[in-house]
């Protein structure tokens, strides 16, 4: 079989159509004391998901107290003046549900995952800890050794892991994206219940909340019950602007060594500051998005495996990574696994060649049209699970972006040109404005995996 | 994370909810059966395809050879190189995902219902016409064992090695079905080719689709994409004898905090007491629940982010397996915290109220596990290789609140053996 030719316009049409379904079964509206809401309806079973989201996240946390913002989402699991300790979930189980929490650097997120006639509870819940938590310092002091033993887990047990927190801390020289959201080790040790309160006084109320309801739901209804439960709380009216440290002109290149006797595959890591999406202005991240599936995307077809992979047997793996849904500036990551007998300084200039020729040359028209056609289909593919359209909108509101920003990513990245991709890859691509470390296991860092 | 989403080991009660899913049961005209839920609101279809046999068919010697297979069905077909094969499938938005497990190998595709019949003729393509060229042997070769030295200073992969070796005996479960360095650098195209055919079934097959297509569209399908597949596979292997000798094993390794694996018997799927035992383990240490675990070594102890058991029933072995994480100086005590709550449960049960909590938590669990076509794609083809019935989407609930008190204590008691439950853990623990 050869070339199989994919019907465009129909796709297109298609995406199209499946684009303006999803604006229809998306509604918003803010309640009176600021708390703003997003209902989305798929009525395909009985089940929703309930998210509330907290526009704070670890980049938002005083100095000295890194991991407070994510201490704090655990603490939330325990009492109010109307529940003990532990009874949010015990209530939710008891009802069938799930639940989680989860903490990034801009927001803070809670979600049930219930039967749909269970919402009215959630959002009583819900509303119950947004303002009146309450806990022991016992309770703080026991839940502080959970966390402990949970940087062990995701950062302490894994070289990647630790690295990976070394090379952010040089990428920002000023940004507290510098600093992981799990908090240093010795800054977390000092966490108190004092600490917690503060965070959660200053943070958590109606004006800085997004309700995200998705499934077996209408509108109206959510709307009445948010009213209700959520409409009584009084908003802060100290809430300011989410203002951070931003970044300094980057002028020098930083270059890192790191290793560990538990890397058992030397490999190279590259980020660069990038720009993020922004409310009303989505193309040059959109641009970066695609430059990201052009260079690295496809394990088989994009350009680094294609030059390092095929054409040379400098690398078993390559990759890209861009997430331009930030509050402020992110980052774009080259990661490189070298072949055998190859040195990382070998594999670095190969790859440094690469991207040099990528930006002289310009996107494989062919390239990047299938690209987008994946980016049509995806539009069709997403509408199959509701929870993850709900952390879609969730974290696009909490990052200051709007639901028309959302249903405008995808056209807004189908209109970039191959020349705005070569523009923000000669923008961005800058080694001035980037961390690259070298990762072994220090037994023989000249070296590839010989041996 | 408030919790860390515990990843089961082998997709056993993945069943449904109520009424929302019509299971319709369809044989193609040559002959081949497949369950389908038509849900049309959405344009594209979720098919999922299962042969049993998977990394335990592996020949004397030939470890690695079943999963390196499947890593290149993707890699090449009759004039198409891997690269030829991955643009086409991208120009047409299709994926297909080729995964080895122990017992079984699973193929799961994803299209657009426009592009039907040019996503499904590739797809045969890969399974009934790969090349296994010498280049892409070799390529592919280099990222598994790329992946198997990574493995070797991990230490839940070093735990889950151990506790392999400690308990399976002679069995393939006993190594991993990735291969060692050793197996994987002398396979050979032909012992590819030989585990292409030992694999890949008609007498191995379970085929579910859900999504945007018909019972005579789906049959169709099937005939086009697999026919020229061999008629019956390897030998099956035989039931494992498991050896559980109650103590604590400790493999030193460097690193900050110790992870654990624990296990005894389990009890086959198919097991009067089997949803007894499930809702046991719930109460135990189940996932998305305050089990007692959760609460002993976390709640009050602060021991752990993340402890868990899970019913374990393989197709030639059942273990009921936990697993935990401490700080080197803090894992004896996890590990002394969960033999006390094993012997307690073991001789006092459960109480009513625990067991009617477990039962509310799991039959209202149970619907929101159907919450895309290809998660019910995967549970259908599930159900169906447990030998169960479409019906089951249904009585499953009053299978669970069928459980009396009586019924799980004698369990309790039958089943939970503490003098046999064995520990494995990796890491420098202090006081062990």
């Amino acid at each position: 079989m050869r070339a199989i030719l994919t019907p465009f316009s129909l796709t297109l049409a298609l995406a199209a159509s499946t684009a303006l379904a999803q604006r229809e079964d998306v509604t918003t509206f803010t309640l009176e004391n600021g708390m703003d809401v997003v209902v989305i309806e798929d009525h395909r079973s009985q089940a929703l998901t309930n998210m509330v989201w907290y526009r704070v996240g670890a980049a938002d946390e005083p100095a000295g107290k890194s991991g407070i913002a994510h201490f704090l989402e655990h603490l939330m699991f325990k009492g109010t003046d109307d529940m003990a300790a532990g009874e949010f979930s015990a209530t939710v189980s008891a009802n069938g549900g799930t639940d989680n929490a989860f903490t990034s650097q801009d927001y803070t997120a809670y979600y049930q995952d219930v039967a749909a006639d269970r919402l009215d509870l959630m959002l009583k819940m819900e509303a119950d800890r947004m303002v009146d938590l309450r806990m022991t310092e016992q309770e703080v002091t026991t839940e502080r050794d959970v966390i402990l033993e949970e940087r062990n887990m995701r950062v302490e047990n894994s070289p990647q892991a630790l690295f990976s927190e070394q090379s952010d801390a040089a990428l920002y020289m000023n940004h507290p994206y510098g600093i992981p959201v799990i908090g240093w080790r010795q800054e977390m040790e000092g966490l108190n219940q004092e600490d917690a309160l503060t965070f959660y006084k200053e943070y958590y109320a109606p004006n800085n909340a997004i309700l995200v309801v998705a499934g077996d739901v209408n509108p109206e209804d959510v709307r009445t019950m948010a009213e209700e439960h959520f409409g009584p709380l009084a908003p802060n009216p100290d809430l300011g602007p989410r203002v951070r440290p931003q970044e300094p002109p980057q002028l020098a290149e930083r270059r890192l060594k790191f290793s560990d006797p538990r890397i058992s595959q030397p490999y190279l890591l590259r980020s660069y500051l990038a720009p993020e999406r922004n409310a009303g202005d989505q193309r040059e991240a959109a641009a970066l998005t695609l430059l990201s599936s052009l260079l690295g995307g496809d394990s088989t077809t994009s350009y680094l495996a294609t030059k390092l992979q095929f054409d040379t047997q400098t690398a078993v793996y390559t990759g890209t990574s861009y997430a331009g849904m930030s509050l402020d500036k992110t980052k774009f990551t080259f990661v490189l696994v070298p072949a055998d007998g190859v040195s990382l300084e070998e594999a670095e200039a190969a790859m440094d060649q690469a991207i040099a020729d990528f930006i002289a040359e310009g996107p494989d028209p062919e390239d990047l049209e299938r690209i987008k056609t994946q980016f049509r289909a995806s539009e069709i593919y997403a509408m199959d699970s509701t929870s993850s359209r709900a952390n879609r909108y969730g974290a696009a509101l909490a990052i200051g972006l709007t639901v028309e920003d959302v249903q405008q990513w995808t056209p807004t990245v189908l209109d970039i040109t191959a020349e705005e991709i070569v523009e923000a890859a000669k923008a961005v691509l800058d080694r001035r404005r980037s961390v690259t470390g070298y990762i072994t296991s220090g037994m023989d860092t000249d070296k590839g995996t010989e041996g | 994370m408030k919790y860390l989403i515990a990843i089961c080991l082998v997709a056993f009660s993945t069943l449904r909810a109520a009424a929302a899913v019509d299971i319709q049961e369809v044989e193609s005209p040559g002959g081949i059966k497949a369950w389908l839920v038509e849900e049309p609101s959405i344009p594209f279809v979720a098919l999922e395809l299962r042969f049993l046999g998977g990394g335990n068919l592996d020949a004397e010697g030939k470890r690695g050879a079943t999963n390196l297979m499947m890593g290149l069905l993707e890699e090449g077909t009759g004039d198409m190189d891997a690269r030829a094969f991955a643009k086409a499938r991208d120009s047409l938005a299709a994926s297909y995902r080729f995964d080895t497990g122990a017992d079984d190998v699973s193929v799961s595709a994803r299209f657009l219902t426009e592009n039907t019949d040019e996503s499904m003729a590739l797809l045969r393509q890969a399974l009934v016409n790969p090349s296994f060229d010498e280049a892409a042997l070799e390529r592919v070769r280099q990222q598994v064992l790329t992946s198997i030295r990574s493995s070797q200073t991990d230490p839940n992969d070093i735990a889950s090695r151990e506790f392999g070796m400690l308990v399976y005996g002679d069995h393939p479960y006993a190594t991993e079905y990735e291969g060692t360095a050793e197996s994987v650098a002398t396979l050979t195209r032909d012992d590819i080719v030989a585990a292409h055919e030992n694999a890949l079934a008609m007498d191995r097959l379970y085929v579910s689709a859900v999504g945007d297509i018909s019972a005579e569209e789906l049959g169709a399908l099937l005939d086009d994409l697999l026919a020229g597949l061999p008629e019956a596979g390897a030998p099956l292997p035989n039931e494992a004898t498991l050896t559980f000798d109650g103590e604590t094993h400790v493999t030193p390794f460097e690193t900050p905090q110790s992870v654990a694996l624990f296990a005894q018997p389990g009890m086959k799927r198919d097991d009067p007491d089997y949803f007894a035992a499930y809702i046991l383990n719930q109460i135990l240490g189940g996932s998305g629940f305050d089990s007692r675990l959760m609460t002993e070594v976390r709640e009050k102890r602060g021991l752990t982010y993340g402890i868990g058991s899970y019913l374990v029933p393989r197709d030639y072995a059942e273990l009921w397996v936990g697993q935990v994480a401490s700080g080197n100086d803090r894992i004896a005590d996890a590990i002394s915290v969960v033999r006390d709550e094993w012997a307690k449960l073991a001789s006092e049960g459960v109480s009513q109220e625990e067991l009617d909590q477990a039962k509310t938590y799991m039959t209202g669990a149970y619907p929101l596990r159907f919450d895309s076509n290809a998660a019910i794609a995967q549970i259908l083809v599930g159900m169906q290789m447990q030998d169960l019935p479409t019906s089951y989407v249904t009585s499953r609930n009053d299978m669970v609140n069928a459980v009396t008190l009586e019924q799980i204590n004698r369990v309790a008691r039958e089943l939970m053996q503490p003098d046999a439950l064995t520990f494995v853990v990796v890491g420098q623990p202090a006081g062990l």
